[in-house]
């Protein structure tokens, strides 16, 4: 079946044959219809890579134009080995680092920690089985996250601005870097060291990316032409089934029909900044490391949720911040994984994945369930929730069952999940609704990210300085 | 909800491995599977299509029937889970059929029978002690063991990639052993008669049994000294152990021996017409013996001693099972192989008559004999090695020297099966699970015994570590060099050699380590 595998193939074969020129255009020797980039310059020069090694090998593999559909099994073995290659050097040893730099926490959990983040079935059955090159961007954004949190501010925009430069969905967590840096640059000072301290990471960000996309810059019209591939504005709302509101809510009101364009555009703006605007607020006055992961989560969440033309894979975009509080509220970081995963089930059904995905979520779950303990880690404390509780209790004063609902939730959550995956696998839908599972599945995972988008907006803002002085005197 | 958490959080680790390798060996469905496949496809057609009378005559497709009956019975039995999901496999004339749902059940069956092998590691972790255990898990020599059997790399590839049943035949024969452990002789022999019948390999090491039942058991004590008592001789005993072989055999051959086709059905399972050496050597003592054939006859040809129109035109090289003969040293005859064989066992089985040191010297027996039948055996196949390899992990938790030993044959035993998966997608799959494994039992066991001497001497390590280079050479450099098209043999070669050199080493090792033990004063066991 043709499709991201055989595109990744094309690439490599218009980057090593076609000058730079000529990679964005419509051209003979391009038909940007089959295929054509539609990532930022660092996927491309990637390829590249990728093909000039592919030449050494054998050059079948990326001859112009004659090795459309090439497929035999040492073909096959190479390209899962670069996204293996890129994976162990950029995703890998990002996360090994992260877990290496938690404090207070013995080896064994770190290494059980690493673990539970790199079985996270969503990255590897996407990258390995549907076949993609996620791993180099979200192992960017995470070197990226490491440096930011731990001071090392222009390494780390640094390597955000690669994130964003090899695949532009990253942009979904750039306001929290934004903001996350701009809070400290006000915390040092705008008049002393925060101001150098802004006006280096500017430099920075714009050195990377005239670096990047250097060869684009000579022309106007190539700027242009690979803004328009990256940013495709004439499609729609969106496209094909995925776990947004808007498919959602197209379930009941067609408004992908009804409402024009430019207001479709404007609506999705302002409801995406709008659930986004309270926690960035809340991160630029208290920049923290705790804050900036869950913002990281809050911000991508909502950017899934409301945002143009959202791909179902871009969940993985939400699953990274999320793995990295994984220490820090394991059952609902596990549950929110599983969610995401099942959330991608249309897409690996239909690349017969089934077995993997069962055996890889099965995998994980186990992990995290033996590393984390998560079931007996349900208390109000534990979720975070104490802060938000007692202001509840404010008001209603009997309100203490927080973790019982919370519990039931999931129980419910889990068995919708299989009983849905286990329709699909057997029974036909009807005739008159053949989209009827897909979209089933949308909808129950909208749900389940909405209950999310609301938990982890009450979690930042009420993580307040009271609840930090509690937990020093404790 | 706190069930669910006890079981998931709470100490069981020996479900979490078990559970841990049976959803690797699901993703292992989909893998390249060897003509193996269609062997048992074609058995399970066979018991389910045709009558009992027909079952080792039937010769439509080249994979006779060429198990002992309980096997054939086996199949029989899964043929009825069979037609629930795919009929057509059924029928005997569909050859190489393999549809999805067909290559969905064998490999299932396989992972549900494995059921048996756990079962089997779980009592031979009961049978070692824990001593030398550590406060940490994963330092307990129980944990190490369990790793080491339910993870044991070649039963994987060979039997979830490869395609074979070997798993649960082993289960069998660890939970003989671990009866005999734990005393309950009778069970031990039962479950080896039985196994015998399911699959005739397991000859190589009866006589271990045989002795080891009627020293130990059947002569009921020992004088102060250790050596036999012969009025302890207990008649009672030999004849229960008797009647229930008999009993097992009775069960098996009967029906065969009512239709009188037992000379059939014998030359089914033996079948003498093969070569001396497989397609691809195994690394044993005859692979050194025909390389050594190999280089004095290139020698001779150079410095012209040899005759180049005598010299027979078949070579062992050439991948093909036929018969042919050496060169420059004598041919080897199948009578040849059984006496070299029975004299390699007998010192072991003396040991076992006179310096009984109870089932850990009954064990060393068994997996001498496993490794001498290896060594010079008749059209031995590679995969015999776990033969030896699986026993001898239960020993290489209790001793340091019996752990080098066991490092050094399961490393080397294990990169000899690199051959049986020869196709490009198994090649990530098969360097990565066996570096898991080499690096995991070596570290482990390197912490187990870190009070005592190091494990391995340079040379050890050397050789060792000399299988990385070669594993370089033949898969990544050999193809793009010329050699390939005019000695397309040279890979298979340098492995069956380098492994052979590494087997012969660690047999010989442990035969020194066991006739040098100093006798009896370890009877606690007993």
């Amino acid at each position: 079946m043709f499709g991201d595998y055989e595109a990744q193939r094309h690439w490599q074969e218009i980057t090593i044959n076609l000058p730079i020129k000529q990679w964005y255009f419509n051209g003979s020797d391009n038909n940007l219809q089959y295929w054509g980039l539609d990532y930022p310059p660092l996927t491309a020069y990637h390829s590249l890579l990728c093909a000039y090694v592919a030449k050494f090998i054998n050059p079948d593999w990326i001859a112009l134009h004659t090795s459309r559909g090439y497929e035999s099994q040492a073909h096959k073995l190479f390209m899962r080995a670069t996204v293996l290659i890129a994976d162990l050097l950029i995703y890998i040893p990002a996360v090994v680092l992260y877990c290496c730099c938690l404090k207070e926490i013995s080896t064994k959990k770190k290494i059980a920690n690493a673990l539970c983040i790199l079985l996270y079935p969503g990255l590897i059955l996407i990258d390995y089985g549907h076949f993609q090159y996620n791993s180099v961007s979200l192992g960017f954004a995470l070197w990226g996250v490491l440096g930011v949190s731990y001071d090392w501010d222009l390494l780390g925009s640094l390597a955000f601005c690669l994130a964003i430069n090899y695949k532009q969905m990253e942009l979904y967590h750039s306001l929290p870097f934004f903001c996350f840096l701009l809070g400290k640059c006000f915390k040092k000072g705008l008049k002393g060291k925060g101001f150098v301290l802004l006006i280096k990471l500017a430099c920075t960000v714009v050195a990377s990316f005239i670096l990047c996309w250097l060869p684009f810059f000579t022309e106007r019209e190539q700027t242009l032409q690979v803004l328009r591939r990256l940013f495709p504005v004439d499609r729609g709302l969106f496209e094909d089934k995925v776990a947004n509101i808007w498919c959602t809510f197209s379930v009941f009101l067609k408004i992908r029909d009804i409402l024009p364009h430019h207001i479709q555009i404007m609506i999705s703006f302002c409801f995406t900044f709008l659930s986004l605007l309270p926690t960035c607020i809340k991160l630029t006055l208290h920049p923290s490391p705790k804050g900036f992961k869950f913002t990281l989560v809050s911000c991508a969440l909502s950017f899934f949720l409301f945002s143009f033309q959202v791909h179902e894979k871009s969940i993985l975009l939400v699953s990274l911040p999320v793995c990295l509080v994984l220490r820090e509220i394991p059952f609902m970081s596990t549950w929110f994984l599983l969610v995401s995963t099942f959330s991608m089930l249309p897409l690996l059904l239909k690349d017969e994945l089934l077995m993997p995905s069962v055996v890889t979520v099965m995998a994980f779950f186990i992990a995290c369930a033996t590393s984390f303990s998560i079931f007996e880690k349900t208390s109000e404390e534990e979720l975070q929730l104490k802060s938000f509780s007692i202001s509840v209790r404010k008001y209603f004063p009997c309100f203490t069952f927080f973790p019982r609902i919370i519990r039931h939730l999931f129980l419910i959550s889990v068995m919708t999940m299989v009983l849905l995956t286990l329709m699909t696998v057997t029974l036909d839908p009807p005739q008159k609704l053949p989209d009827l599972f897909s979209v089933l599945v949308c909808f129950v995972s909208c749900l389940n990210f909405l209950f999310f988008l609301v938990y982890f907006n009450i979690i930042i803002m009420w993580d307040s300085k009271n609840g930090r002085n509690q937990k020093k005197i404790n | 909800m706190a069930a669910l958490g006890v079981a998931t959080g709470g100490g069981d680790w020996f479900s979490a491995l078990a559970l841990g390798v049976t959803l690797l060996k699901c993703l292992l469905i989909p893998t390249y599977h060897s003509t193996d496949f269609e062997v048992h496809r074609n058995w399970l057609a066979i018991t389910h299509s045709l009558p009992i009378s027909q079952w080792y005559y039937e010769a439509t497709s080249e994979w006779t029937l060429d198990y002992p009956p309980f096997f054939a019975w086996f199949e029989y039995a899964l043929s009825h889970v069979a037609k629930y999901f795919d009929q057509e496999m059924l029928n005997v004339r569909n050859l190489n059929y393999s549809s999805s749902r067909t290559l969905l059940f064998q490999r299932f069956s396989v992972i549900f029978t494995d059921t048996l092998f756990v079962y089997a590691v779980h009592e031979c972790c009961k049978c070692i002690d824990g001593k030398k255990a550590g406060r940490e898990l994963t330092e307990k020599p129980k944990f190490i063991l369990s790793v080491l059997l339910l993870w044991n790399f070649g039963l994987l590839i060979v039997d979830h990639i490869h395609f074979q049943y070997n798993g649960f035949l082993s289960g069998l024969m660890l939970l003989s052993i671990a009866r005999l452990f734990q005393k309950r002789h009778k069970e031990g022999a039962f479950l080896f008669a039985v196994l015998l019948h399911f699959k005739h390999i397991y000859l190589y090491v009866a006589p271990a049994y045989g002795v080891y039942l009627l020293r130990s058991y059947c002569f009921t004590a020992n004088k102060p000294d250790g050596s036999i008592r012969w009025n302890s001789f207990s008649f009672l005993r030999l004849i229960s152990l008797g009647l229930i072989v008999f009993l097992v055999s009775a069960l098996s051959l009967g029906p065969f021996l009512a239709l009188n086709q037992l000379p059939q059905v014998f030359s089914r399972l033996f079948p003498f017409k093969r070569g001396l050496c497989h397609a691809y050597w195994a690394p044993n003592f005859w692979a050194l013996y025909s390389a050594l054939d190999k280089v004095l006859s290139i020698i001779g040809l150079e410095l012209k001693f040899l005759d180049p129109s005598k010299i027979p035109k078949a070579s062992m090289t050439s991948g093909l099972v036929q018969q042919f003969q050496h060169t420059v040293l004598p041919s080897v005859t199948p009578l040849a192989t059984l006496i070299c064989t029975l004299i390699a066992i007998l010192p072991s089985i003396f040991c076992l008559w006179f310096k009984p040191q109870g089932p850990r010297g009954f064990l060393r027996c068994l997996i001498l004999c496993a490794l001498s039948s290896f060594m010079f055996g008749w059209h031995v196949h590679e995969k015999a090695i776990l033969l030896a390899v699986l026993p001898m992990s239960l020993l290489s938790v209790g001793k340091a020297g019996d752990a080098s030993i066991f490092l050094i044959l399961t490393t080397t035993g294990h990169y000899s099966l690199f051959p049986l998966l020869f196709t490009a997608p198994e090649l990530p799959i098969k360097i990565l699970l066996m570096l898991l494994f080499t690096i995991y039992s070596v570290s482990s066991l390197k912490t187990l015994f870190r009070k005592e001497k190091p494990l391995f001497n340079w040379m050890e390590t050397f050789y060792l570590l000399g299988l990385g280079p070669l594993e370089v050479f033949c898969e990544f450099v050999f193809p793009f060099t010329s050699w390939k098209l005019k000695y397309p043999f040279i890979p298979l070669l340098l492995t069956s050699v380098y492994c052979a050199v590494g087997i012969t080493y660690a047999w010989f090792k442990l035969y020194v380590s066991v006739l040098t033990d100093p006798p009896v004063g370890k009877t606690k066991k007993q």
